[in-house]
């Protein structure tokens, strides 16, 4: 099963390329060639460090390839910095516009005695009717390391504690986003992930 | 709740896991691909592979024991030991790590730091300080010094001070190692663990000292430490993370079960 991982040179691929290898996936990568987001039958948007990598994005072209690949329902996830450019916006990099596939605005932990970033393991908090986190009990952990976050809304498919609540994962339709690395979870994020790779690819016949 | 990190660590020479005290006399220890494997499966929350090995060709060793290692690992994989450079970071990083840990090149070119943080994020730098305690000083914790060259040369640097200019320059975690306790099982040197964590917002990993489930219990309270750092009670069967997380979670500290 092939898929179509998004490479803006914000940080280390191997590790996502990795899981998604063991769980029988045929990973593709493009940091440009906008025919592999075109003919994706779904695509990854990982990421680590800065927000204001994803300008790349909008400067390839591959922006618009994602929109249009995301209209067709071909389905998306976006990791970590991935998952916060689904959404308007980032406090991180306040001239950077993300997606807004949500509305709403990605924000710095607010201040607190508690150490930010946010590293470690942390329980999620399935919402009903999450698909991408169908199976993942009630308290399982995964890994965490960011300082930025995105609120929690009706879109929100689990929440973490950290200082306050907030958005480990966000659903709707064929977009899926998880602030958490499922690549370094174990057990539970390589059930998310392949949660994903099940996910009836776009106009594949069944 | 976020979880206080039992890391696993592996020092590694020449391709194999060794384990001495303080630093010397080494015993070898196994595979670093088995054992890391070993160490996920039975609770660990994260793997460290320190290479100490020093040589041209046991570099080019460490880059395939790390491919190796990381290959079927699934929790976060950091390896230190030999970098000096981006560029040796880099290496690293596409042989599968997710962290690096950098100790004598940041502290001889403290620029290293901002230049792999810029480069693969903060997250991605761990900045590893060995301390020891200044027992001339009015105040040996506070005034306790870095080392390098595996503890034996003093690095001129207050561990506080250094500690607080690697987060500045853009590190996002700190591993203080206490070379007056590492390998000696007598527990962690908590006083100075709570100096630096209390001097820093990003995590800080101890290391050095563990012997007992009590003290590890005792550095994530007393010492104030985010994550700690086994070797030798992991080794030959001594423990295992599930084992001692069960024991943490008796005596209240929050740590990932089941796991």
């Amino acid at each position: 099963m092939r898929v179509t991982v998004i490479d803006y040179k914000a940080g280390n691929l191997t590790s996502v390329l990795k899981a998604l290898r063991h769980l029988g996936a045929e990973p593709v990568v493009t940091d440009g060639d906008l025919e592999l987001v075109e003919s994706a039958e779904r695509i990854v948007l990982p990421g680590v460090g800065h927000f204001n990598a994803t300008d790349r994005l909008d400067s390839t072209g591959l922006t618009s390839a994602i929109r249009d690949a995301i209209a067709r329902g071909v389905p998306f996830l976006g990791i970590c910095v991935g998952m916060q450019w689904l959404y308007a916006g980032s406090s991180e990099a306040p001239g950077q516009p993300g997606l807004a596939h949500f509305s709403e605005q990605c924000e710095h932990f607010p201040a607190s005695h508690q150490k930010v970033p946010h590293v470690g393991w942390n329980s999620l908090e399935v919402r009903n009717g999450s698909r991408l986190l169908a199976g993942v009990e009630p308290g399982e952990f995964v890994y965490f390391t960011h300082s930025y976050k995105g609120p929690v809304t009706a879109d929100t498919a689990a929440i973490t504690q950290y200082i306050v609540p907030f958005a480990a994962a966000v659903e709707r339709d064929n977009v899926m986003g998880v602030q958490f690395h499922p690549e370094k979870s174990g057990a539970t994020g390589l059930k998310i992930l392949s949660n994903f790779l099940s996910w009836p690819a776009k106009g594949a016949s069944c | 709740m976020l979880t206080k990190r039992i890391i696993a660590c592996l020092d590694v020479h020449d391709g194999r896991v060794v384990k001495g005290v303080r630093f010397v006399d080494l015993v070898d220890a196994g595979d670093p691909a088995t054992q890391a494997a070993r160490h996920a499966h039975e609770g660990a929350d994260e793997i460290v592979l320190l290479d100490i090995t020093a040589t041209h060709e046991g570099r080019k060793t460490l880059l395939d024991t790390v491919r190796r290692t990381a290959r079927e690992l699934f929790v976060p994989f950091c390896v230190g030991g030999g970098i000096r450079s981006a560029r040796d970071a880099e290496q690293v990083f596409e042989a599968g790590a997710d962290k690096v840990s950098i100790n004598s090149a940041a502290l001889a070119d403290p620029l290293l730091i901002d230049a792999i943080g810029r480069s693969f994020g903060a997250q991605a730098v761990v900045v590893a300080i060995d301390a020891r305690r200044n027992p001339e000083a009015s105040d040996p914790v506070r005034d306790a010094q870095v080392f390098v060259s595996g503890g034996r040369k003093p690095a001129g640097r207050s561990v506080v001070e250094w500690a607080r200019e690697a987060e500045q320059r853009g590190a996002g975690e700190i591993l203080l190692t206490s070379m007056d306790s590492d390998g000696m099982r007598n527990g962690f040197d908590c006083e100075l663990t709570a100096a630096v964590s209390e001097a820093v917002g990003i995590p800080v990993i101890a290391s050095g000292g563990a012997g007992t489930v009590a003290h590890f219990a005792d550095v994530f309270g007393r010492g104030k430490a985010d994550a700690a750092l086994a070797a030798s009670i992991f080794h030959f069967g001594v423990s295992s993370a599930r084992s001692l997380k069960q024991e943490l979670a008796q005596a209240g500290v929050p740590v990932r079960l089941p796991c």
